[in-house]
This record gives structure tokens, sequence and C-alpha cells, in this order.
């Protein structure tokens, strides 16, 4: 993506022409687009004069700055006004601490803590009891975890203080520290509110946001599991309080941090329109954009509190181009050379910007779509998830379909045992994708091997009359080894029609298909019960990647005497990757912290690639000395490529 | 393989272990299958020990890996070596079926002929016996009209014949010419090939090598070190990377025995038997009208943009499966087969990835040959142009672009068989010529929307025309040339296309131009500039 387009779409012939900032699919649908400049954000998307300028050329009368770049921008709204541009969102909060007190006087729910700075240990304890335990003790410059210590009681309280203090010292040369309560557990919701010019204002429900990595949202889901209509209820007046207390008007989010005893605690205020906005949309039935336009505009809200349904159950998927086994999820890029969305099962909205074809580049959010299912209550929302994640194609980049997979048939995400430590807690070593049972081994062996006999089959069928004659091997049972793994196993596959009977392990399998070695999909029925998986790639080698249950799985196929024969085969060397740092994921680089000659430490960092908005520090595996850098600041690396070598 | 090892511990009792006499005893059954089970022995069970402790496999292995099971049908495996000096008439010298394995089999239930050389047996040396069996295949694959694949491990003549092995070589190297461009051959280096045995495989049509377990070279690095006093080794002299990467001698490079036979195979299967033969038609699972949404966003609207024309082949081809020809050398073409609606196919294509795509000495070679093999087996040719023009400079023009770039336009101008071309942006100068344009006979040629033909690009064009003068004729010149219109006004390509309805066009022209007939007017051969 080279360029970047201001679109321009007219929404009614007679209404203001609305302004939406957006990406290739869009550009397609828009009635106007123009081009704002070239695809690093800074000169596009973020460059306020050319955006200005586009407004002015197009004699657009109002704007909707969607999310990210500069739908939060104070000035960029200011200029908007001064030039009477209706602007379809309201800025009027300030930044994160500003509305803290804002939200204070509006009696809202804030983290209890002591504002001051902290004199001894016994003060630390006074505090500690007033706020109530647990609490958490930080540096007042801190930052990274240091010098921060949680404590349940009295005790642990006057450890930590002293600890804190002089591990704050020792980080930052400054040992003043803060207090405040500590939540366990949390789980991040969040209200959404839409509020008009006339002081009207509502709460659309709670969308559950705790699935997170790094601070950003991976799966939401309205309503949460965890509220009761009660606390509900609470939330959502505390948020529409703050919402009429700064007159605030337009669709708005209030999130919160809410603690295993049902206690929440305002965290900050979004004044915009939400990634996640479609689940509250399946659920109440409202339009959120259009509901903004029209508050903007200066209409009065068409509802009442009491209108506002939970009709069912909504379940959103942030699908990313992204690799889920490097820290839950770093940047990918490349070319969509298929893609195809899920739009075949019943009740799934996919919002996406992108096509068959589309560049997922380094200057953007790594985010394919948002995948949004719909039904009467959470199981089926959650099955229907399931099915439409089975029945996205996305080839060409590497996806976070496997993750997203895992955790919405995790046992603690059905039950709604959730928290925003989610990720870390049930995948501690990190995410290693499915583990199969040994039932869904057999059946994936099942599967992978009906596939390969389907494939050796097939090219024994060649049309037309030949001059020579085919003479066809009469095989009737096919003995194969599979490698899948670390583990080699036996099957045997015998063939009738387009069913397959297959023995593993001893356990014998029918396995029925289309078998069209075409189709992206697949449609595989192993003794009776359906799955569709999707086979990735085959070779003549007999390697196989078929993503099944979500998960992409590589397979080695042979014969029985492909397989004996393999054991002579030299052993390849593989590179000794402890003296070599290649790019985990494609990016730019931004410092180089070390030259040829150098000694460095392992862990040491050695250079840092920033990539989506991310920065990753890249640290040394071993103790050595730098033998050559390949790369330079500036320089733009993909995954893979060689930055340092060492001795 | 456990009866296949009780049989040769056997035989190596029987060969071993018995006296003369005893032999003399035995019936003539008896000699038949004791012979049969020495041949299938080879070189004896601790050469084959050893072979296997070289990461390879032996001569029959091979042939197990390669056929259909149970298909091979071997001939001369009672045939020995004459050679009566050195002491090489000794029994215990003799193997029957001496250093080669040969005979016919299927892949895929196709025949083929096969000789794979047994490393095991003095080394794989090439005795007159060995040569008379290769020939022998040979002669019959070129009357009943099958391709011959040799798998080649032999350390080169048998020294103790002298001459009778070197004639040997020479009968090997005419049945090579003689079966060129009526039976496909194929050479599988999976040892070493070294001296005048080279030069078989170099004149078969393909020639595929055995990472780190194969060789070719002339003259090995000690013949080299004692001669030009260079320090080389056998991998940097003539391994597998050398000659697909640098050379260009082979046309792929395998990771194992294993994976080059299964790999073997599946190429195969796109080759038709013999001249006599059309191109072979799979069964197809992928829909021939399929749109490719993809190629309409897959040019860059920049023209000096790259992208990769591997792309547009896969997204077009039956299943994205695409057999490249030498992919690691000359990369600024791509050739290499696929399917179209289960139709082999031969694809040419300018890589825009590398080198801008432009030819140059190296690339109009590899492609010259590439299209001459589709040609001389009916192989319809599918060719994709995006190219700025030949490659400028002292090297080129020294190394003589001009005759090397006239091969490539030689095979295309001579080809008759179905021909279709796509003009994807760029089609410059010369190169657009000799891309399979309309003018050499295409028989159907498209431009996609963002097709540019012309003389040469908008810069260079308008400094000469104005001699630099008149800067802002560049976007006139743009105008009116960098765009498809002006060859398509004239008839120059037949139909500007959408490029996602490529590939079901390709399928309904391949349909129509099946039973396309021209010929070429009647000669001794052709005089192509070499």
């Amino acid at each position: 993506m080279a360029k970047t387009e201001l679109l321009i779409f007219p929404s009614h012939p007679s209404s203001p022409s609305s302004l939406i900032l957006s990406l290739q699919v869009h550009v397609k649908m828009a009635d106007e687009t123009v081009c704002v400049g070239p695809a690093p954000t800074s000169k596009s998307y973020l460059n306020m004069d050319a955006i200005m300028e586009a407004i002015k050329k197009t004699r657009a009368q109002a704007v909707h700055p969607g999310y990210g770049f500069l739908s939060e921008n104070k000035e960029f709204a200011r200029r908007l006004v001064s030039l009477l541009i209706l602007i379809v969102v309201d800025i009027s909060m300030g930044d994160k601490i500003e509305s803290k007190l804002l939200a204070k006087k509006a009696k809202v729910n804030t983290i209890p803590g002591y504002d001051g700075v902290v004199k001894d240990a016994d003060e630390a304890v006074r505090i500690a009891r007033e706020i109530g335990y647990p609490i958490m003790i930080k540096a007042s410059a801190g930052g990274g975890g240091k010098g921060m210590r949680i404590a349940w009681d009295d005790e642990e309280t006057r450890e930590g203080f002293r600890f804190s203090s002089q591990e704050a010292a020792s980080s930052f040369g400054d040992d003043r520290l803060l207090i405040e309560k500590f939540i366990d557990n949390p789980r991040h919701i969040e209200i959404q509110v839409l509020a008009d010019k006339h002081d009207n204002a509502l709460w659309l429900n709670e969308r559950e946001c705790s699935i997170q990595r790094r601070n950003q949202k991976v799966v939401e889901e309205e309503p949460s599991t965890f509220l009761d209509p009660e606390t509900r209820r609470r939330m959502g007046e505390q948020a529409v309080s703050l919402a009429k207390a700064v007159q605030y008007s337009s669709a708005g989010t209030v999130e919160f941090l809410v603690d295993s005893k049902k206690n929440f605690y305002f965290l900050e205020m979004n004044t915009r329109l939400q990634v996640e906005h479609p689940i509250t949309e399946c659920i109440t039935g409202l339009d959120l954009v259009q509901e903004m336009i029209r508050v903007a505009k200066g209409y009065p809200l068409r509802h009442k509190q009491a209108d506002i349904p939970i009709n069912g159950w909504a379940v959103e998927c942030r699908v990313y181009a992204e690799d889920p086994y490097k820290s839950f999820g770093l940047p990918s890029i490349g070319r969509l050379s298929q893609y195809k969305e899920p739009l075949h099962v019943p009740n799934v909205r996919v919002d996406s910007g992108i096509q068959e074809g589309s560049d997922i580049s380094i200057y953007y959010d790594p985010m394919i779509s948002k995948l949004v299912t719909y039904g009467s209550n959470r199981a089926e929302a959650l099955q229907r998830m399931e099915e439409a994640l089975d029945n996205y194609v996305i080839r060409g980049v590497t996806h976070n379909i496997c993750l997203l997979r895992e955790v919405i048939t995790n046992s603690r995400f059905v039950r709604g045992d959730i928290s925003t430590k989610f990720l870390p807690d049930v995948y501690p070593e990190g995410f290693k994708g499915h583990k199969l049972t040994d039932p869904e081994k057999r059946e994936l062996l099942a599967t992978a091997t009906s596939l390969y006999v389907t494939e050796q089959l097939r090219s024994q069928r060649f049309l037309g009359t030949p001059r020579v004659a085919i003479v066809k091997p009469d095989v009737k049972r096919w003995e194969l080894s599979v490698q899948l793994g670390d583990a080699t196993h036996s099957v045997t596959v015998s063939n009738n029609g387009s069913t397959f009977s297959v023995e593993v392990d001893g356990m014998k399998l029918n396995v029925t298909s289309e078998w069209n070695l075409a189709s992206p999909l697949l449609s595989v029925t192993v003794d009776g019960s359906q799955r569709i998986i999707q086979c990735l790639s085959r070779d003549a080698s007999g390697n196989l990647s078929i993503q099944f249950l979500g998960t992409v799985y590589k397979l080695r196929i042979l014969t029985k005497l492909a397989a004996e024969l393999s054991k002579y085969m030299p052993e390849k060397t593989v590179e000794d990757t402890t003296s070599i740092l290649r790019s985990p994921m494609p990016g730019a680089v931004v410092a180089v912290s070390v030259k040829p000659g150098d000694m460095v430490s392992e862990g040491q960092e050695i250079c840092v690639i920033e990539a989506m908005k991310m920065q990753n520090s890249m640290i040394a595996a071993k103790t050595g000395k730098v033998k050559a850098v390949h790369c330079k600041t500036g320089e733009t690396v993909g995954e893979g490529d060689l930055l340092v070598e060492m001795e | 393989m456990a009866p296949l090892r009780l049989l040769a511990r056997l035989a190596g009792v029987l060969r071993f272990g018995r006296s003369y006499n005893s032999w003399a005893k035995l019936t003539v059954p008896e000699r038949i299958e004791e012979k049969r089970r020495a041949a299938l022995l080879g070189g004896g069970q601790a050469r084959i020990e050893a072979q296997h402790r070289r990461g390879k496999l032996t001569a029959r292995e091979r042939i197990l890996l390669l056929l259909d099971p149970d298909s091979f049908v071997e001939f001369d495996m009672f045939v020995e070596h004459r050679c009566a000096d050195f002491g090489m008439e000794a029994d215990h010298n003799k193997y029957p079926g001496d250093s080669v394995v040969t005979g016919q089999g299927r892949i895929n239930g196709r025949l083929a002929y096969v000789f794979s050389q047994d490393f095991t047996v003095f080394g794989g040396s090439l005795s007159g016996a060995h040569a008379q069996k290769i020939c022998k295949i040979m002669d019959q694959a070129l009357m009943v009209g099958a391709p011959v694949i040799g798998l080649n491990d032999s350390g080169g003549a048998r020294i103790q014949e002298g001459v009778e092995s070197l004639a040997g070589y020479a009968d090997i190297f005419l049945r090579n010419v003689l079966c060129s461009g009526v039976v496909p051959q194929v050479s599988l280096i999976m040892g070493p090939c070294a001296g005048g045995a080279v030069y078989s495989p170099a004149l078969t049509d393909f020639t595929f090598m055995v990472k780190d377990t194969s060789y070719l070279f002339i003259t090995g690095p000690d013949v080299v070190k004692s001669v030009t006093n260079e320090d080389v080794t056998q991998e940097q002299l003539g391994g597998a990377k050398t000659h697909t990467a640098v050379s260009g001698v082979a046309h792929r490079a395998f990771e194992n025995d294993v994976d080059a036979l299964l790999n073997l195979r599946e190429f195969f299967n796109y080759l038709p038997l013999s001249n006599k033969d059309s191109s072979p038609v799979c069964e197809c699972h992928d829909p021939s009208n399929r749109l490719v949404l993809e190629l309409d966003t897959i040019v860059p609207m920049e023209s000096t943009k790259a992208y990769d024309m591997v792309d547009i082949i896969h997204s077009i081809v039956d299943e994205r499966e695409f057999f490249e020809i030498m992919p690691s050398y000359a990369r600024n073409i791509v050739v290499g087969f696929a399917r179209l609606n289960g139709r082999t196919v031969g694809i040419v294509g300018n890589q825009p990835k590398v080198e801008s795509g432009c030819l140059d000495i190296n690339s109009s070679v590899k492609g010259a040959r590439f299209v001459r093999f589709c040609d001389a087996f009916n192989i319809p040719l599918i060719t994709f142009v995006d190219v700025p023009g030949f490659l400028p400079g002292t090297s080129q023009e020294y190394g003589g672009i001009i005759r090397h770039g006239a091969k490539l336009l030689f095979a295309f101008a001579e080809a008759t068989v179905p021909k279709i071309t796509i003009i994807t942006r760029k089609a410059y100068g010369g190169a657009y010529d000799v891309m399979s344009s309309k003018h050499l006979r295409g028989d159907v040629n498209y431009a996609w929307p963002t097709a540019e033909v012309a003389v040469m690009g908008a810069k260079g064009a308008v400094q000469i025309i104005f001699r630099g003068k008149e800067k802002h004729k560049e976007a006139e010149y743009v105008e009116k040339f960098a765009n498809p219109f002006p060859a398509a006004t004239k008839g120059f390509v037949d139909d500007i296309i959408q490029p996602s309805t490529t590939r079901l066009r390709l399928c309904r022209d391949l349909e129509v131009l099946a039973s396309k007939a021209q010929s070429n007017p009647w000669k001794k051969h052709a005089n192509i500039p070499l």
C-alpha cells in the first residue's frame, strides 16, 4: 500500500457528506477519493494539513474520524470546528489524569489511592488500611514493574515499602513511593454510552474486553458473563453520569476495571467509536455510527434507557496478521494470496478493509478484520465463532486464528473465568498452538493420510487416450509412515470410493469427503463427525501442512518404503542460532546498540526493531564478541533477515 | 526391506563361501537363481553399507522409490564386464549386471526407461558392458517412444578397460543426441559424475542434483590444483549449489536421495512420453473459469516498483502448483511447468523482482532452452511479459548478448506449439519483440490495463526525441505510449483484459488451440545461433 486515500461518501443525497478515513476496500466503495499522502502514517493519516486540504477540496461538510489516528486529536477537532465543519465525535474530555478528576467529581468509582508521596513505612500502613487490602506500592518515577510491590497485610506493606524505596532509588534515583488499591484478577469491562446535545444520555450495556495481550484487546464479548443486572445498572449509571458531567455528546466508552468481588473502578473514557463497537450493535440493534451522525447534527436521541435490550450474545475476535507463537502475536507482513471471509456461516459479521491481493504492510496496524458472531445465547455465539474461524481462509500472511480459536474453546474462557491476565495465566510458557488429544491426533492423521492417498490416486488419472497404455499400480492398501512433531506413526489406508478406511495406532477410522484438492476448505467427516480443515500446502516430498482445529500442523507422509530408506539420509547441519541474530518480524530498525568488536553479555540489548506501533528489543542469546552488524538505524528489515553475527 | 536384506546376506554367503567345484555342482535353475541373487546384491553387503553411510541409497533402492510398486522390468541382469586385464577376469571381480541396473517401469502408470548406476560395483565405473546396457534401453525407449531417466552415481570410466570405456561413453552420447527432441531425457545426479561422464547429463533435457552428495565436474579438485594451483573443494567446484546458481548446468537440486526421487516422480507427470504425444492432461479440481481477484491489484501503480511474477503464476495455474526449472539461476526470468485445466503448460515470465526483469545473457539462454524443450514436446507456452529491455553494458556486450539474446528470439519464433502471451506491464524495445510477441506467431496476445508497449521508457524516449530540452513532454509520451492502446489499435495485442479473467481466458484459448497445426519450412535442421 503506497498511497493512502481519504474517502468521501454522501450518506444521503440531501444530508451532509460525511468523511471517513480508510484503506483499500473502502476506497472502492467510496464515491470520491483523495490521496492524502504516502504510506507512512505521519505523512498521511496523521498529516493534518493534508487531510484539511482534502476536506476543503471536496467541500466536505462533516468528518467522522473513525478510531486511532486523529480520532481523539483536539487540534484536529479545533481546526474542523473553526471551518464550521461538523465533526462526528465529541472531543471534550482531556487526557487521562484530568478525566480521573472529572470522574471523581461525577461520583464515579475510581481506584482508591493516596495522591501524595508516602513518607515512611508507618504512614504506608496507615494509608493501606484506609484504602483496604490488597494494595500496590509503586515508585513515583517508576515504570516497567521496577519498585513495585503488592501487599496483602500490614507486614507485607512495611516490607514492601522498604524494598520498593530501595529499588526505586537504585533504578530511578528517586525513592518517592505511591500507594493505590491493587485490583486482584481484574477484568476489563467497558460501558458504551451515547449522549446527545440535549442532556440526554444512555448506556448501551457493557463489553467484556478482558482477553488482552500487551494491553491490546483480542477477544471481546457482550454481554459479560460476570455482571449481574444490578452491577450492570450501577456501572451504566455511573458512566452516564460521567458523560453528563462533562456534557459529552456522541458515542463514547467508559472503561472500568472490575475485581473479583464485582467492585468496579473507572479507568478512562474514550471519546470516540471503539474498535469493538459491532458487538454492541449486534445486541442492541442500534447503528452507532448513524446515531453519532445524528447527535452531531443536533438531533435528540431516539431511544429511552428502557428501550435498550440485551438480545442474545455477540463475540468479536480480532483477526491479526501476526504470529501468535511469538509473545502472543508479533506482526507479520505479506500479500493475501487467498482470502475468503466466512460469510457463508450464518450470523457472522466481518468488518475488514482488505481483500484478496491486499498487502499487509509495516505501515499500519496488522489487523485483518473484526470477526463478529452472534447467537441467541453465548454457547451459540461461540459455536458460530468456532465455525467462522475454521472457515476463514487467509493465505500469504501468518495470522492469529489459532490463538483466537484456542481462547474461545478454552474451558476457563467457556466458563467465563477470565481476567486481563488470561493469556499469560493459561499459557505461562507462551502460546504453543492447540494441543492435540489422542483422538484428535488420530483424526488428523487419518485425514492427512486420506488426503495424501487421494492425491496419489489422482496423479495416476490422465485424461484422453494415451499412445502407450497406462498401467496403474495395483495398490489397495497404503502402508504409510507419518511424521507429526517428534513422533512417527504407522498408518494404513484402504480406499473405497470417496471413503477411506484408515487404521491409526491400531484404531480404525472412516474418513469421507468430497476430496476436492483445489478447494481451500475441505469438509471432512471422520467417523460421523464433520470438520472443516484447510490444507495449506503439500509437496512431492510428502510434506503437508494442515490447519486443523485452528492450528497449523506440519506432517510428512511417506510410504513405508520411503520412510525405511529415509533413515540413511544424511542429517543436514542446522544453523547455530545462538551466534546470529535474525529479525523475528518485519519492521524498521530504530536503534543499533552494538558495533563490530563489542563484547556483549547474554540478554544485552543489541538493537530495537519497530513494527506496527511496537518496539521490540533484540537481545543477545549468548555472551561474546560482535563479529558483524548487518543492519543500520532507519533501515527496514524483513522477517528472518540477519541483523547481527557474533563470534 | 527386511526380505531384501536377508536375501542379500544369503547371496553374500553364496558368493564368497562357495568354491568353484560346488558352483559346478549346481543345476542350471539353481545357478540362475544364484546369479540373480548376486545381481540384487551389487557390490556386496559391505559396500551397500558404505553407500548408506555416505547418505546415499543403492541403485536398486533408488529404482524402487522412483517407479510404481512392482512395475520394474529389468534388462541384462546377467551381463558381466569383459575386461581380462589387471586381474579383472577373476571370478570375484565379476558381478552379474555389472555396475548399472537397467530396465523399464511405470511412474504413476506411465512408461519410463531407467538406468541406475551402481556405485557399489567398481564405484559405478563405466565399462563397455555398462554402456551397452544403457544403450540397449535407450534404443528401445526411442523405438517405443518413452522417456529415459538416468540415475547417475559413477566414479567415471572403467580405467582397466581403457578405450572400450571411452567408446561406451561415446555410444551413450550419440544416443542422447538421437533421442533429443524425440523422447524426454532426464538425469538425476546422485553421486560423483566427473570427466567425460558429465556430457551425458549435459546432453539430456534436464539435469537434477542431490544436495551435498552429488558432484559434476570435468576435472576434480586435485587436477585443478595441479594445473591452475587453485584450491577448491568438490562442493565449490561442482556441487549442487554451484551448478544450480552459478553455472546453470543443473536445473534443480533436492535435499537428499528420497526427496529427489519423489520430486522426480512429480516432475515426470508434467512430461509427454515422446514428441508423438500431446501435452498430458491430468484430472483437475481447480475450476477453469475461476476468477483471480488477486490479480487486479498485483501490479503496483508505480511502474518502477517491483512485484513477484511467481505470485502471478501461482494464482493462475491449477492449484498453485508450479514446478520451477532453474529457480536459482538467472532469476530475472522464471521458467517452469504448471497445468491449466489439467494440461501441462510451459511458463516463461520476466521477473520484475530481480534486475527489473531485464533480459541478459544467462536469462536468454535459460529461457531459450526451456522454450525449445516445450516446442519439441508439444507443450503449450504461456509467456508473461514485464521486460524493460536487454541489460546494457560492456560485460553483456563482450559476453555476446547479441548472439545469446538471439537464442531466445530464435526459440520463440521457431516454436509451433500454442503460444499465449500476457503483457502485465512493460514490454519495451527489442525485448518486446522477443517475448513471444504477436509478430513471432503468438496465437493469442493479451495486455493487462497496466501494459506499456513502447520502444523505451518515457524518460529516455523524451531525451532522444527532444534532446532533453522539453522535459514536460515526458507526460505526453506517457499519455501516448505508456498504455496498452498503441499496440491494441494496431492489432499487436488481441485484447486488453481484466487481469482477474486471465485464468479463464487461458484455459479457454488452450482448449481451442489444442488442435493447432503449424509447421516450419522443410529443413535438415535450423541453425540456432549457439
